[in-house]
């Protein structure tokens, strides 16, 4: 569809762009302004120039987040892509399953995120948790509170429960676009299985699965309300993200200055991840 | 009066309609001729003012309306898809622009029994659209468009989705429906045959320009150019191109058509002979018309008629006769063109002369 | 390629149909002949598109047998049926290049790749692709993509019949006759059993050799174009094909004479007796407009181009009379029906005339 020009339409934008400069814009310029400036409190600043910048880039703490961060992000993506096509390929196409499965599958994504975690934080419980006790009663021995992994695993889990239904809502929207005439010359072809996926499916499937791609890479490099909930960011450090470790350093150690210029650089990661989004996306139309 | 003047609009590094000037008249039938992403859309959103063009400007009734919005401009538009309300009874969906332009309910109830009539769609009026035949869904489109009594009503292509005796039947009630309402009626189509049947006055599109407009069996008789004639001619426009020497155009290998009178001044060069398949024939048509050997590739029968496909020098012609012809692949037959109903055009594709008319 | 006998074929699309009502396609009893080019012509709901379906095994019959050289297929997949077909819409392989499309059914059964180079190179060929092999088919045109469609059931040397699906809808006028005439050729350069399903006359009148009329889930005549034309079988066959198509209207018999209101008109033969509403029928084709004959009012005159459409008013009845482009119509016009071309209908069923 193309745009209409109209000049009036600008004095639609203007009140969404003041709530912006509010919201946003100047509350960005007094992290900007933080993040080169030291404080002891009582609203007395030095200059610190680049010294915050500096000290992160050469932290161990902050790129040992960002390693976290990208793990968590690539076996998350690992996880629920795959899944989220398979459920998605084996859903219903027609009849009155349909809107129940539609349902189903968006329940997970209409809780919040920190009931989420509450859930699940109570769920892996091993002492009162219906799924910490009866895996501990099978004989592993899982306690998310101890065991770096078990808390790994619990903060995955959580993930994948919560998000895949994303990527099978955007996939089922893809696979049911596809007209019926692709599938019978298909079937006519002698094309396997594997074949009407690879070549029918995969290719029609291919601008949501970019979305849900990009989409789930973004937000999970954002993670913290789950992992907050639920481990705090430990045992120790091991699930400490960037978010995570960025609260501890406002707020629990009060380091401003060095808070500012982490979030000025997680917020250049996010702005480099949404541009390269945007870019990809729009190449992809542009191919069409 | 619609007038377009100077329009261009172009997207991005595309320029989809390129310096076209155009003035339609009221109570008239406008048929844009072309074939797909001629321009045809992109013509009709701009008179609609959905889109506003790139320069140029539009008129109507001598008033500057270019990129005045298309809710204040009165017009109604009918698309290919069966566009209504599904959840409303034909009767709502027909009443429906009254009912948001706030007339009142006996006049509304006048209004929909009279374009439902004129629609034959008086026994469907309590009934949804969804439950109708594609036939009956395109018609309450229709009715609709007309009861709001538009200034200018759109057709893009209405009859494209329909069965092909559906569409036969609603072509013949069109022009009646669009004479009886008075208003600038445009509509575009992909097929000569369409545009000839519905009469009127027909711009033909290439490429985004508009190369000829005029009655429509004007512009079909006699294209300004080549351009035009292709793209008003279904079969396909037979061509030749033949050296004009003297009085003769000549082709080596036999061909020698000898100039139409009225085209004797014209210089001796290069030409595009152009004529329709039907002027093309078995039986000699007059003392003047020249035989042509050719060879048979296809023959396509339609019960009355044949398409004869043949291949002469190293061009492609189809001859539209009466009765059923069986011949052979690859038979040479001798055939006639009539040089009364030639069209000859130049090395750059403008018209020489149009065909001259038979007295009758 | 294979002959392929329908038999006594009904298909209902609901569970349990009980009346006549219930069932899509209502008795279907044909054969379509090996090498043979057929069409399938009705109006839309007629049930040409079902029986398409049941031929290539995307739908089950309810009833009846479906047999290709004698052998009984009805149980059996599309697969197994080895057939092609090209739909309406162009099913491609986007991410494919042509000459990957083309080979894909053939690497999906396994054929050696020398075997499959050698097929997809002379199928490039005989539908004049063999430029575009390397070229990604996203980017094609839609009448070169329904070349594709028609090239991927070519290129299988084991193929018993192609079917189309209304396969010219997408396509412009123009490119229509090009892709018409290639179909034809390649029919008879190979000699493949070719089913045509179309909602346009003319489509299906130039493609086949026998067209097969249908109407509301039967099939209401199957002749050649000519014999269609000539000798429609029913009144909706008169009327369906042509355009404009046949003028009927209600006479009385009295042995070769047909009355119609105060009009005589005479017959070649007297028409055999029957029962039911009798109705005369002659096409526009046949209908001679000049000084002699039955008066008529002219109402209007479209100018087709390579001819004109008279509409006329002939004893209280519309009809239509086709002239040539140079003919014009005369003052105080009257029409004659050609005798040999008048068809006599007893209840919309054709009686035959005796001499």
């Amino acid at each position: 569809m193309e745009k209409t020009w109209n000049n009036k339409a600008w004095f639609l934008v203007l009140p969404v762009l003041v709530l912006v400069a509010f919201s946003a814009v100047i509350p960005l310029m007094t992290v900007v302004n933080y993040s080169v400036q030291d404080t002891f409190g009582n609203n007395v600043f030095f200059w610190a120039g680049t010294e915050w910048f500096e000290e992160l880039l050469h932290s161990d703490r902050f790129w040992e987040a960002m390693l976290r961060n990208l793990v968590f992000s690539f076996i998350i993506l690992a996880i629920e892509v795959p899944l989220g096509i398979f459920i998605a390929l084996n859903m219903p196409k027609k009849g009155w399953a349909v809107p129940v499965c539609l349902v189903l599958m968006a329940l997970p994504l209409l809780i919040p995120w920190n009931v989420v975690g509450t859930i699940w934080q109570v769920f892996g419980r091993n002492d009162i948790g219906l799924f910490g006790y009866y895996v501990n009663a099978l004989g592993i021995n899982y306690n998310y509170v101890q065991d770096p992994i078990d808390a790994w695993v619990t903060v995955i889990i959580m993930d994948v429960w919560h998000w895949t239904s994303l990527v099978v809502l955007l996939c089922y929207a893809g696979l049911v676009s596809i007209p019926d005439a692709f599938y019978q010359a298909a079937k006519i072809d002698g094309a396997s299985r594997w074949a009407v996926f690879r070549y029918i499916q995969l290719p029609k499937m291919q601008r949501v699965l970019l979305i849900a791609v990009l989409l789930r890479f973004m937000d999970s490099f954002m993670i913290y309300t789950e992992p907050f909930v639920v481990t705090g960011g430990g045992p120790g450090n091991s699930t400490t993200f960037l978010s995570i470790d960025l609260v501890k350093t406002a707020l629990g150690q009060f380091d401003l200055g060095p808070a500012a210029a982490m979030s000025l650089v997680y917020f250049l990661i996010i702005l480099l991840l949404s541009w390269v989004f945007y870019t990809v996306m729009t190449n992809y139309d542009a191919e069409r | 009066m619609l007038e377009l003047r100077n329009v261009t609009k172009t997207v991005g590094a595309a320029e989809h309609i390129r310096d076209v000037s155009l003035t339609l008249q009221h109570g008239s039938l406008n048929v844009l001729l072309g074939p797909t992403l001629s321009g045809k859309t992109s013509l009709m959103r701009l008179m609609a003012g959905l889109d506003v063009p790139t320069s140029g400007s539009v008129w109507f009734d001598g008033k500057d309306v270019t990129g005045m919005p298309v809710q204040k401009r009165n017009v109604a538009m009918v698309y290919q898809q069966f566009i209504n309300y599904p959840a409303m009874t034909v009767y709502e969906n027909i009443a429906s622009p009254l009912r948001v332009a706030g007339t009142d309910r006996a006049k509304i109830d006048s209004e929909v029994r009279k374009a439902a009539a004129l629609l034959k769609l008086t026994p469907y009026l309590e009934r949804t659209p969804l439950s109708l035949s594609g036939g009956q869904q395109q018609r309450t489109a229709l009715a609709r468009a007309i009861v709001k009594n538009a200034s200018l009503v759109l057709l893009d292509e209405p009859l494209a989705n329909l069965d092909y005796k559906l569409r036969e039947e609603l072509r013949a009630e069109l022009p009646k429906i669009f004479a009886a309402a008075g208003t600038i009626f445009v509509y575009a189509t992909t097929e000569p045959h369409e545009a000839l049947l519905l009469g009127g006055n027909t711009a033909t599109l290439s490429e985004g320009r508009i190369t000829q407009f005029g009655p429509t069996i004007d512009v079909f008789r006699r294209p300004n150019d080549l351009v035009t004639a292709k793209t008003f001619a279904d079969p396909p426009l037979n061509t030749i191109v033949l050296k004009k020497s003297g009085s003769s155009f000549l082709l080596d290998g036999g061909v020698n058509l000898p100039v139409p009178a009225e085209l004797a001044g014209i210089a001796d060069t290069s030409y595009t002979i152009g004529f329709q398949p039907h002027h093309l024939s078995l039986a000699r048509p007059g003392p003047s018309a020249v035989s042509v050997k050719a060879k048979v590739s296809v023959t396509e029968i339609t019960g009355s008629e044949s398409f004869v496909h043949l291949d002469f020098a190293d061009v492609r012609w189809v001859m539209l006769e009466h009765g059923i012809l069986a011949f052979e692949a690859d038979q040479v037959i001798e055939v006639f063109i009539d040089p009364r109903h030639i069209m000859v055009f130049d090395a750059n594709g403008r018209s020489a002369a149009a065909p001259q008319m038979l007295a009758a | 390629m294979a002959r392929v006998d329908c038999n006594h074929i009904r298909h209902a699309y609901g569970p349990n149909p009980k009346s006549d009502k219930d069932f899509a396609l209502k008795e279907v009893h044909q054969v379509f002949e090996d090498g043979g080019a057929y069409a399938l012509l009705g109006p839309s709901g007629c049930g040409k598109t079902t029986l398409l379906n049941i031929i290539s095994g995307l739908l089950h019959p309810s009833h009846g047998q479906l047999l290709f050289n004698g052998r009984d297929v009805t149980n059996l997949s599309t697969q197994e049926r080895n057939i092609a077909q090209v739909f309406q819409f162009p099913v491609i392989y986007d991410t494919m290049t042509v000459y990957d499309n083309l080979a894909f059914p053939l690497r999906n059964r396994g054929v050696p790749e020398a075997d499959v180079d050698r097929k997809v190179r002379e199928t490039l060929d005989m539908i004049d692709l063999a430029s575009w092999a390397k070229k990604k088919a996203r980017g094609l045109t839609a009448d070169q993509k329904q070349k594709i469609s028609l090239g991927r059931g070519l290129v299988r040397s084991d193929v018993n019949a192609i079917l189309f699906d209304e396969p010219l809808t997408v396509i412009d006028p123009h490119m229509k006759w090009v892709l018409r005439s290639q179909l034809k050729q390649l029919h008879r350069r190979f000699g493949y059993t070719m089913v045509y399903v179309t909602h346009d006359q003319t489509e299906a009148l130039t493609f086949a050799e026998r067209v097969v009329v249908m109407y509301d889930g039967e099939i209401v005549q199957i002749g050649t174009p000519a014999e269609l034309f000539e000798r429609p079988r029913h009144t909706f066959v008169g009327y369906f094909i042509g355009s404009p198509g046949m003028n009927v209207m209600p006479v009385a018999i009295d042995g070769k004479t047909a009355t119609l209101g105060s009009q005589r008109i005479e017959l070649p033969g007297a028409p055999q007796t029957a029962t039911g509403p009798i109705e005369l029928g002659i096409r526009p084709e046949y209908v001679r407009l000049g000084r002699e004959g039955m008066a008529v009012k002219v109402s209007k005159v479209e100018d087709v181009g390579r001819h004109k459409v008279v509409r006329a008013n002939l004893e209280g009845r519309e009809i239509a009379a086709v002239i040539g482009e140079d003919e014009t119509v005369p003052a105080e016009p009257k029409v004659r029906f050609e005798p040999t071309r008048i068809n006599i209908y007893a209840d919309s069923w054709r009686v035959e005339m005796g001499a």
